[in-house]
């Protein structure tokens, strides 16, 4: 197990290496000169060397990349453009608000998702599950940002339930009536997707498990229904849902960028949205990197509760 | 080469069928499944709208009637017209048109690219296909929406960046699908017998592995297609996709934002449309899989 974590560790470290190059490359090579695309067409000659001087441009790619990712990894992350806050602190602040935003969704849609599938695969070919299984299918069809508008648009404008704009003060304290109010819409806007994802997946696999060999020679033995899904069913079943719901952060993560911007929520991915439309480099660095290690910690996570759950894979 | 040792090599399976009569049981086996079948014809009718959009539309989708802005649905405007007395109806069926510009030929794209990296890899294996699957790794450890921002937001919103973004966030999956298929198939006797007969890498890799590595990646590349819709939309909305005026589904629903009690028809329609589109290929793709690979998954 040890070697096999350490393994995995291995590859995240040479895969993050490999990413922020691949981030770095995509910011400050592809578009041409940095200075003119931050200063705008029109800056002088004089303005531009200024620029470059300051912010090291003048040197080789390599060297900047180098400095650059050192920085990074001892926590300096520069000074925003567009804001000269910094940028540390920013992304820190933002990326506690979405933390919140995400986990109130996951705490709805994984347990939920769950349940839903394996009730959809016991009752198989039921009316249960045909409208567990329309339903899912229909809110996968759905992106965040419709989905969003629709609640906007019946639990917001039409029953005025809880408020449309989740523009909360980036500072705001979690565990308070007014915050909380405010993340309803948006966390089951997140939920949705996911939700039917994992429900499909579930039943799926689950299905799959009830139709294996040793599922009917568990009730031919006599034990009881419950007892055959507890113990024999569900451990083998929920084994691909837990990379499901890995690959799923994949998404919850694109769904917190369209979701903060439709609710105007102050998290990481308006930052992100924020940083692009203002062309402002360090901030993109920073958001997009922060964002891609946690969500290549959280697939490392899924891998190593994979094979802690699946035994068979652990020496491999 | 003589036609006959082609034939045995296109069918690995003993019962030899042409390819009119593989077609034909393809078909009855998707008649069988009226949820995909269902699915196959709406993806069929979005594609037609896709393609004769234009001439189909009973407006130009940039036809602009201010004393005809926000109208409710009615014989005239059946889905009602927006903000600028542009008729929604129109702007969805040209939009269709968008969508499979960007999100198909960013798939087909991917396709290509990815078989190839998938076939290369997984055929001669090694230092290269290790170098390639940890590049592969690189992609596909940034959530894929967050790439296409970064990529689109220094390249600029252009249609042709459009279809690269795409492409380039596709070919990881598709790589990876066509290289377990190749790894599966190489240990197969007639791959075997291929070269011992002496054929060449190109032959047996084009005529012997890619035509069994294809269902696999049709399905594959349906299901790409499904989530580009998605994510050409989800660009659109975000305002760094497809660029107004031009009619994209994602953009239409943006701009129905500010008129969500007024005018909800502004959102419900082209709400419909993308959902409807992407249910449909998810469906068609599903048919897909048990058409061409049955026994796989018989749920």
């Amino acid at each position: 197990m040890l070697i096999f974590i350490v393994r995995r560790l291995g590859f995240m470290v040479i895969t993050l290496i490999l990413a922020s190059l691949l981030i770095f490359a995509a910011t400050q090579i592809l578009p041409g000169d940095v200075a003119t695309m931050v200063l705008g067409r029109f800056a002088t000659e004089q303005a531009l060397d200024n620029f470059r001087e300051e912010m090291g441009l003048n040197r080789s790619l390599i060297v900047q990349y180098g400095d650059w990712l050192l920085n990074f990894v001892q926590g300096d992350w520069g000074e925003s453009l567009s804001t000269r806050a910094d940028v540390r602190d920013l992304v820190m602040e933002r990326l506690r608000n979405s933390a919140m935003l995400a986990s109130v969704a996951f705490v709805m849609y994984v347990p939920l998702g769950i349940v839903l599938g394996v009730v959809a695969a016991i009752r198989r070919n039921s009316w249960v599950d045909h409208v567990i299984s329309v339903g899912s299918l229909a809110f996968i069809g759905l992106p965040e940002f419709v989905t969003g508008l629709l609640l906007i648009a019946v639990f917001a404008l039409r029953l005025d339930w809880f408020p449309s704009s989740s523009a909360i003060a980036p500072d705001a304290a979690f565990f308070e009536r007014d915050t909380l109010e405010r993340l309803v819409l948006p966390a089951l806007t997140i939920s949705l997707v996911s939700l039917a994802y994992i429900a499909r997946m579930t039943r799926s696999s689950t299905a799959e498990v009830l139709s294996m060999d040793y599922v009917r020679t568990a009730y031919l033995k006599g034990l009881s229904r419950s007892r055959v899904i507890g113990r024999h069913v569900l451990r083998n079943a929920l084994l691909p849902t837990v990379t499901v719901v890995a690959i799923g952060i994949g998404w919850l993560i694109g769904g917190l960028i369209v979701t903060e911007s439709l609710f105007s929520f102050p998290g990481i991915g308006r930052l992100l949205l924020f940083g692009i439309q203002r062309r402002d480099l360090p901030l993109i660095q920073a958001t997009t990197m922060v964002i891609v290690v946690i969500f290549t910690m959280a697939n490392l996570l899924a891998d190593i509760l994979y094979g802690y759950l699946n035994p068979r894979i652990r020496f491999r | 080469m003589s036609a006959s040792v082609d034939a045995a090599a296109a069918t690995p399976v003993p019962t030899r069928r042409s390819r009119g009569q593989t077609l034909r049981l393809y078909g009855r086996r998707l008649l069988r499944q009226p949820i995909a079948t269902v699915g196959t014809v709406i993806f069929i009718i979005f594609l037609l709208m896709a393609v004769f959009g234009p001439w189909i539309a009973p407006y130009g989708f940039e036809e602009q009637s201010i004393p005809d802005r926000l109208q409710s649905p009615t014989l005239q405007h059946p889905f009602g017209t927006d903000n600028f007395g542009r008729d929604v109806f129109s702007r969805i069926i040209v939009g269709a048109r968008g969508i499979f510009l960007l999100g198909g030929t960013g798939t087909i794209l991917a396709v290509l690219m990815g078989t190839t990296v998938g076939l290369v890899s997984g055929y001669f294996g090694g230092l290269l296909d290790e170098i390639l699957m940890r590049l592969l790794d690189v992609l596909l450890s940034i959530p894929s929406l967050l790439l296409a921002l970064v990529l689109l937001g220094t390249v600029g919103p252009s249609l042709i960046n459009l279809i690269l973004v795409v492409a380039v966030l596709y070919i990881p999956m598709i790589a990876r699908v066509v290289r377990s298929m190749v790894l599966d198939l190489k240990t197969k006797e007639f791959v075997e017998a291929a070269r011992i007969r002496g054929e060449r890498d190109s032959y047996v890799l084009f005529r012997e592995i890619l035509p069994n590595a294809l269902p696999p990646l049709l399905v594959e590349a349906s299901m790409r297609f499904s989530y580009s819709i998605f994510l050409v939309a989800s660009l659109g909305f975000l305002g760094l996709g497809v660029q107004p005026p031009s009619p994209d589904w994602g953009l239409q629903i943006n701009e129905a934002r500010n008129y969500l009690e007024g005018a909800p028809w502004m959102l419900a329609f082209p709400a419909l449309a993308i959902s409807m589109l992407v249910v449909a290929t998810n469906l068609m793709s599903d048919g897909l899989r048990r058409v061409l690979q049955p026994g796989r998954e018989d749920s």
